[in-house]
């Protein structure tokens, strides 16, 4: 007894002889800026090596999934294994279409918003695969919950692009009014969820959709997109939660793009194990893809869709990627991270490796690449143009002051009626009542 | 510390030095010395550690203090909160930042139903010495989710205190003191005059603060007692109060008007300087509150209330309130929702009048 009371005496007292000192760990990348970068030590695993489950599978039949990549281009520019989801040419013609748009497009915004033209851009280079392959492996009318970096979907739902950029102008032709920042989207009519600026809130949503279309006996599944540094929100641990309880027909995408902001992907715990192994821990089947091979991504979603469907439940995907360019216009990530590190991914860049893959096969070549380049840099182009006819930020084409008050509720209460008719005073006291746009 | 005595040191220091900050500079340096005179204050949050925060406010102290004094987090407002909740329950003073005011929701349990009633629930057994930094307010076209001013959600909480600067020279001041304050702090800072005092007259250029004379910050350390507003000009015809960026969009309407308006800025919501407002309300016998809140149950309400209550006698007008609107902050019509120059003009001629 008086043995077993010694600790606590000891405690009490601040004894600590016999007992090491503890130390606080706090994660450091390997690289800064100015370092040189050796990636060796990723091991990427090779083309065509993981074995693809039956889409029934239980979690626990297949863990080793989660930490291994899953990969189907290899780097003879083939496609390798049981993953090989087998597309036809014209699909993946399709597929590098729709990623060589999105390249040209966020080019073309990033450099408006430099321009003045609106105030903030966020690309997804390096990404496009992570967005544009698992929404071509998904019915156009399953419902998906993006994050902010997820414009490949609606590129590849067919969303027009002038409402894109109407909206990214927050122009008076703008759908969503002139409300939301730049990019944050919303298109019912495209089964795309309107964009959230807080993190990860979209992950348990895409659990309750999910479950509503259980519960209604309908067919049609539902997916999340959200950036490994944003699976520390408990959003994220509720929406697998509730996944995994209700074996919810749902497919979590975990987009490990390395960086958040200036946070490496260690501040999310990347320096413990992997991402899809949060799944494993729920539950939940869980995939490990290599983020930057259009043809894993492809494969690893329509195996998700294919559980879902069969009602065989959720599925999380964790893509491994990078984010090539900075966090968004306000960033400069060369305060943070060593510029060699884009150079020396190991996956290399998933637009090169699509178009190596279908020139490899005698389906494309670099004449009608780059005939596909011009034309999307024209289509965008051409589309501003168009766009800026309706306005751009801040130069008075908006939309009237009276739909600011509109959409708060169903109804207009009184108080917001008040507001309304204090805000078109104020603007005629300041420019007079000749304003077109009140 | 008295308040006595803080101020007394600030003004000793204040004659000893000229050097001119801006905010971010100023809220810089008050961590700086802090982190060096109390081995228990730690600062925490996301992208603040190595490079320095998104808004350069914690900018080369990682490199100078250390790595477990300064350090990067992962993305969960809620653990950032709730893990500051246990470092105080050890010993430590945290200063955790939250990237923007809009991301601090997930965070609220543990500061409504655990900071801010720790000393309550166990008799003072435990406190939670914690200091949430966090920018506030709009007028960056930032949209809904980078320009919201919530503070009032704050100041309703017992047990909370709510600090927001409106010059260099106050955020030093005042952030020390609420790092030293053995309550938990919301210090709200308004992000729209990081860099310069904006005046409401978006069109005009950006003055930077050089210019200003609360720009002059003095070295080393000093406090500013929590509980004590600042009267930015005298007057007589109208008493205003504000606090943040409202402060000096007040301060240059009533300029361009030429009305002798008094001006408080309260610095502290809770607790507040309700002798200072008191004083001048009785004085001028007019009132008129201003902030970018919105304005149903936005503080303007409760300083209403108060002010009712207290002056009710003393008051030749009823109290006016100039707001942001009852919206989510939009992004193109960010100017059309600011409560700028002409809805504070209107006012102060409505008030004037009556
Ligand atoms: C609740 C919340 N906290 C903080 C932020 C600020 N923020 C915006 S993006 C971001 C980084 C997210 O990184 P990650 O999840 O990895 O996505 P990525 O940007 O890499 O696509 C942060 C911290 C936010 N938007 N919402
Ligand atoms: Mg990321």
């Amino acid at each position: 007894m008086a043995e077993e009371a010694q600790p606590a005496n000891l405690a009490a007292s601040g004894g600590k002889a016999n007992r090491p000192a503890l130390a606080l760990h706090v994660p450091e990348p390997k690289y800064r800026p100015g370092d040189t970068v050796d990636f060796s030590d990723i091991d990427i695993g090779k083309a065509g090596a993981q074995p693809r489950p039956d889409e029934s599978a239980h979690p626990s039949e297949m863990g080793e999934l989660a930490y291994s990549l899953i990969r189907v281009l290899g780097e003879d520019n083939q496609a390798h294994g049981p993953w090989n989801p087998r597309l036809d040419a014209d699909t993946l013609r399709a597929m590098l279409g729709h990623m060589a748009m999105v390249r040209a497009f966020d080019e073309r915004m990033f450099r408006g918003q430099r321009q003045g033209k609106t105030s903030f851009y966020m690309k997804c280079t390096g990404e496009e695969a992570t967005s544009i392959a698992p929404a071509m492996a998904l019915a156009s009318d399953d419902m998906v919950f993006p994050s902010y970096r997820q414009q490949g979907i609606l590129i590849a739902r067919g969303y027009p692009l002038i409402e894109m950029i109407n909206q990214i102008y927050s122009n008076k032709a703008d759908k969503l009014k002139g409300r939301q920042l730049p990019i944050m989207y919303s298109s019912r009519e495209h089964s795309f969820f309107s964009i959230s600026g807080n993190l990860a809130t979209q992950c348990p949503q895409a659990v309750g959709w999910a479950m509503a279309s259980a519960c209604r006996g309908d067919s049609r599944i539902a997916a999340s997109w959200v950036g490994e540094g944003s699976t520390a929100e408990g959003d994220f641990h509720s929406a697998c939660t509730f996944a995994a309880v209700y074996n919810a027909p749902v497919i979590l995408n975990v987009v490990n793009n390395q960086w958040a902001i200036s946070s490496f992907s260690g501040f999310a715990g990347a320096e413990r194990t992997t991402f899809a192994a949060r799944g494993l821990g729920y539950g939940i089947a869980a995939l490990r893809v290599d983020g930057n091979d259009a043809l894993a991504c492809y494969a690893a979603a329509q195996w998700a869709a294919n559980r879902a469907r069969g009602n065989h439940g959720p599925t999380l995907i964790e893509y491994f990627t990078y984010r090539a360019e900075g966090h968004s216009t306000s960033d400069d990530p060369s305060g943070y991270r060593s510029a060699q590190e884009r150079e020396e991914w190991p996956l290399g860049d998933p637009v090169m490796r699509l178009k190596n893959h279908l020139i490899a096969s005698g389906e494309w070549d670099e004449e009608r690449q780059a005939a596909m380049d011009l034309a999307c840099a024209e289509k965008v182009k051409e589309t501003t143009k168009e766009a800026e006819k309706n306005g751009i930020l801040g130069h008075g084409l908006h939309h009237p002051f009276h739909t600011m008050f509109e959409d708060v509720y169903e109804e207009l209460p009184w108080h917001l009626e008040e507001q309304a008719e204090q805000a078109i005073r104020e603007r005629i006291t300041k420019f007079g009542s000749e304003r077109p746009f009140g | 510390m008295s308040p006595e005595s803080s101020s007394v040191t600030e003004t000793a220091v204040e004659a000893a030095t000229e050097r001119r900050l801006n905010m971010i500079e100023a809220i810089n340096e008050a961590l700086d010395i802090m982190l060096a005179r109390d081995p228990d204050v730690i600062i925490m949050g996301e992208d603040v550690g190595y490079f320095g925060g998104v808004f350069r406010a914690t900018a080369g102290l990682q490199a100078k203090h250390g790595k477990t004094r300064v350090f990067d987090t992962p993305i969960s407002e809620c653990g950032i909160i709730g893990v500051a909740v246990g470092m105080g329950a050890y010993g430590l003073r945290p200063v955790p930042e939250i990237q923007f005011a809009d991301y601090i929701y997930p965070g609220l349990d543990q500061l409504i139903s655990e900071a801010a009633r720790l000393r309550y629930r166990s008799a003072g057994d435990y406190i939670a010495p914690l200091t949430v930094r966090s920018p506030f307010g709009g007028g960056i076209f930032g949209g809904q989710t980078h320009s919201q001013s919530p503070e009032a959600l704050f100041t309703h909480v017992s047990g909370l205190k709510t600090v927001i600067p409106s010059t260099p020279h106050d955020a030093k001041g005042l952030l020390i003191a609420a790092i030293e304050d053995n309550d938990p702090v919301i210090f709200f800072e308004p992000k729209r005059i990081y860099n310069g005092p904006f005046s409401g007259f978006y069109d005009k250029p950006v003055e930077p603060w050089k210019k200003h004379p609360d720009s002059i910050v003095p070295e080393g350390y000093y406090r500013i007692p929590l509980g004590k507003a600042r009267t930015v000009r005298e007057g007589e015809a109208m008493t205003i109060l504000a606090y943040g960026t409202m402060v000096h969009v007040v301060e240059a309407v009533a300029r361009e008007k030429g009305v002798d308006a008094e001006i408080l800025d309260l610095r502290t919501l809770v607790p507040l300087d309700i002798e200072a407002i008191e004083a001048s309300v009785e004085k001028t016998g007019r009132c008129m509150i201003v902030h970018e809140a919105t304005r149903t149950s936005g503080f303007g309400a409760e300083l209403s209330a108060l002010v009712t209550e207290r002056c009710f006698y003393h008051l030749e007008a009823p109290v006016e309130r100039v707001t942001g609107f009852d919206t989510p902050y939009p992004h193109s019509l960010e100017w059309a929702y600011f409560p700028g120059p002409v809805r504070i003009g209107e006012a102060i001629d409505k008030l004037l009048s009556e």
